[in-house]
């Protein structure tokens, strides 16, 4: 068993040398796909690793991606870089923790709707701030960080949500996550404390997100909330994590890079047509791959005997 | 069988899909001179675009091409466009102007619409070294910003001189005791609004004019009936609302409504549309705006005319940034002509350098930017003429006090 994870952990770091060269190559587009690449997977595993055990799905993404961004906005310019990523990190912390006791015990369509409207909530607090008490709207980034170093921190926080990840999945707590998921009574039962289980992941979850919204501000020089807070980036992140299945540690990235890629292509070859297929294609994903392409893979990998059982399941 | 019926249907939906994609087949020739753009055909800054921008961009690329395209050296080569959808978003601009240069290796660039998304591809287009002709823009941080970034030349000027120049024009009809000294002044609470209304509250209280009203509205108020009722009671001498399109249309219509007929009348974008004209047809007399244009010259009256007749249905600019927009096209093919081939070094230098021929009169940049600019323009007998700054070329003389509303 631990010589299957020394080598894994191995092929994973071999993997993240070879990735951490690609702004060698010296082509701007690349460097910017790449980038948009692994903002999505780290966004999509994280909103995985909450919303794949536990079952509850978030459309806060954008909240915690924009508070993020906003924090660089107000400090970038005052603070050094680390002290600024920290602060981000600790706000999304503190407000997911706000968020998560508050809200973790509505369940289903309530937690959604809850979660969507949070966004909203945050970034008319943005617009009522910046309207009335320091009178701008709309803020110039102007620190020293090139594509490059923009790349290697979100290189840096994909390996460190994997890690993460894993880790969680392999503690009490991933397994209490599990449980819930499977049925929150029945846990409570069990004497797993759901409220604080829910809730911390929730954060650890919300972190990572206001991390990526954070690294990511430099790359547009001026931010307004219509910008930060741009909720596509929820439904994004939601349908990339569907895709690839977000019962798995490893399920969100096989949605995000494939979904990353073909809006990219949709984008450059259909610009007048892009929503059109965008629907067309979200309507294909969830009448063909209820379970992500995670889940298409489990099938096929299951023998015949197993294949019974799950219909009998089922 | 249910899964039988959902596969049939996803098949459905996947041919319907095909069908779409067969129809947008994209096919380009192969020209001398690569211009791409990426600007907002979906999203919030639709609008705007679909008005200022996109009619002049395919203008202009109409009018070279049907000249046998930009004359380098001594042959003419057309002009061929690559286009993309920044779906009004910051990291969709950036990427597709990182794709427009490095993968479709354009010749030369032109700006998305408006203030954020200008900003956001400022850093790529210096770093790449590509003309940046932002026409759309207004930033109290451009004379800034054009020294961090000498490619780019922000050409509506700042948002501070705006206000700057209102309050001029109202300082001198007070002298000339046309006006007295209350105003009443709402704005929008967003990045227009608020940069207006903190610039003109200063200079409006050192020219010691009575700010009897200030307030800000949110973005998407429905009912400004409130706003108008009171300000009705405070009976100013000057209204002015640093408003966006919709809600510039609905101030005006609850003010006619409700009788605010104050000595000036002054609204924000939109009120230089054709739009507001069609809505409100002769009640447009006297209203003052932002924005203008020397609406006698005979550069801007053959302006107006070729854009009607190339526009789809016939649609007009507006007289603000439309001309603008227009006129930075025409800088931009002058300097390649003048530097007679594709060396965007060069063009820069002489955009930074060179004079001008243009719809909006000669134009000579100094620090990146125009020396004058118009900012309050006025509905006078159906056309939206410039008023201030009053030392323009083709200024006009305000009417006031403004005419009383008429029963549509």
């Amino acid at each position: 068993m631990s010589a299957r994870i020394a080598g894994f952990g191995a092929t994973a770091l071999a993997a993240l040398a070879l990735l951490a060269l690609v702004p060698r190559l010296g082509n701007a587009y690349y460097l910017a796909l790449a980038i948009s690449l692994l903002q999505y997977t780290v966004l999509a595993t994280a909103w995985g690793m909450f919303s794949g055990p536990t079952r509850y799905v978030s459309l806060a993404t954008t909240a915690f991606f924009g508070v993020g961004a906003y924090t660089v906005a107000v400090l970038g310019e005052i603070l050094p870089w680390p002290l600024v990523l920290l602060t981000a990190a600790a706000l999304g912390a503190i407000v997911a923790g706000i968020v998560g006791l508050s809200t973790l015990r509505l369940s289903g369509v309530y937690f959604v709707i809850f979660t969507f409207g949070l966004t909203e909530l945050i970034r008319q607090l943005v617009v009522w701030f910046e309207v009335n008490k320091s009178r701008v709207l709309g803020r110039y980034v102007f620190v020293d960080i090139t594509q490059a170093d923009i790349y290697w921190q979100l290189l840096a926080l994909t390996a460190a949500v994997f890690l993460l990840g894993w880790l969680i999945a392999r503690s009490r707590l991933g397994f209490a996550l599990r449980v819930i998921g499977e049925d929150e009574t029945v846990a409570k039962h069990c004497g797993i404390n759901t409220t604080f289980a829910k809730v911390a992941l929730f954060t650890i979850s919300a972190t990572v997100m206001t991390l990526v919204g954070a690294i990511m501000a430099p790359r547009w020089t001026y931010i307004e909330p219509s910008i930060a807070f741009n909720s596509m980036i929820s439904f994004q992140v939601l349908i990339m994590a569907l895709l690839g299945g977000a019962h798995r540690l490893w399920g969100p990235v096989l949605g995000a890079v494939p979904l990353t890629l073909l809006f990219e292509l949709l984008s450059a070859r259909f610009p007048n047509t892009f929503t059109i297929i965008l629907g067309c294609i979200f309507l294909l994903i969830v009448y063909m791959l209820p379970r992500g392409v995670a889940g298409l893979f489990e099938k096929l990998s299951t023998t015949a005997g197993g294949k019974a059982r799950q219909r009998a399941n089922a | 069988m249910t899964t039988f019926l959902t596969r049939r249907t996803a098949l459905l939906a996947a041919a319907t899909c095909a069908a779409t994609l067969g129809l947008t087949a994209v096919a380009e020739a192969q020209t001398s001179i690569k211009i791409g753009y990426a600007i907002s055909r979906t999203g919030p800054n639709t609008g705007g675009a679909a008005v200022t921008t996109i009619p002049n961009y395919e203008l202009w690329v109409k009018e070279v091409n049907a000249a046998g395209g930009i004359k380098l050296g001594d042959k003419r080569v057309p002009i061929e466009v690559v286009q993309y959808d920044d779906r009004s978003n910051a990291e969709e601009a950036v990427r597709a102007l990182e794709r427009l240069i490095n993968q479709d290796k354009v010749d030369f660039i032109l700006p998305p619409w408006g203030t954020g998304l200008n900003l956001a591809v400022g850093p790529t287009l210096n770093r790449e070294g590509y003309p940046h002709l932002a026409a759309t823009a207004v930033t109290d941080r451009a004379p800034e910003l054009a020294k961090r970034w000498p490619n780019s030349f922000w050409l509506l000027g700042t948002s501070a001189d705006a206000a700057k120049s209102l309050v001029e024009l109202l300082n001198k009809l007070r002298d000339e005791k046309k006006i007295g000294d209350t105003v009443a002044m709402v704005s929008i609470a967003d990045g227009f609004g608020i940069d207006l209304s903190s610039a003109a509250r200063p200079a409006l209280t050192n020219a010691k004019f009575k700010l009897a009203y200030d307030k800000s509205y949110p973005i998407g108020t429905q009912d400004l009936a409130p706003i108008v009722n009171e300000i009705k009671a405070l009976n100013p001498d000057v209204f002015i609302a640093f408003s966006y399109p919709p809600d510039t249309l609905a101030l005006t219509e609850q003010s006619r409504i409700a009788g605010l007929n104050p000595k000036v009348f002054y609204t924000g974008v939109g009120t230089a549309f054709p739009l507001y004209r069609q809505k409100f047809g002769k009640n447009t007399e006297g209203v003052m705006g932002i924005g203008g244009w020397s609406g006698d010259s005979p550069a801007i009256k053959d302006y107006l005319a070729r854009h009607k007749a190339a526009a789809a249905n016939g649609a007009e600019p507006d007289r603000w940034a439309s001309a603008v927009t227009y006129a930075s096209l025409q800088m931009l093919q002058q300097a390649i002509e003048r530097v007679g081939k594709i060396d965007r070094a060069a063009v820069i230098k002489d955009l930074q350098t060179g004079t001008f021929d243009t719809v909006i009169g000669k134009v000579k940049l100094e620090n990146n930017m125009p020396t004058r600019y118009w900012w309050v323009g006025q509905w006078q007998d159906g056309e939206f003429y410039g008023i201030a700054p009053a030392k323009n070329e083709g200024a006009r003389a305000a009417i006031v006090p403004k005419p009383a509303w008429v029963a549509p």
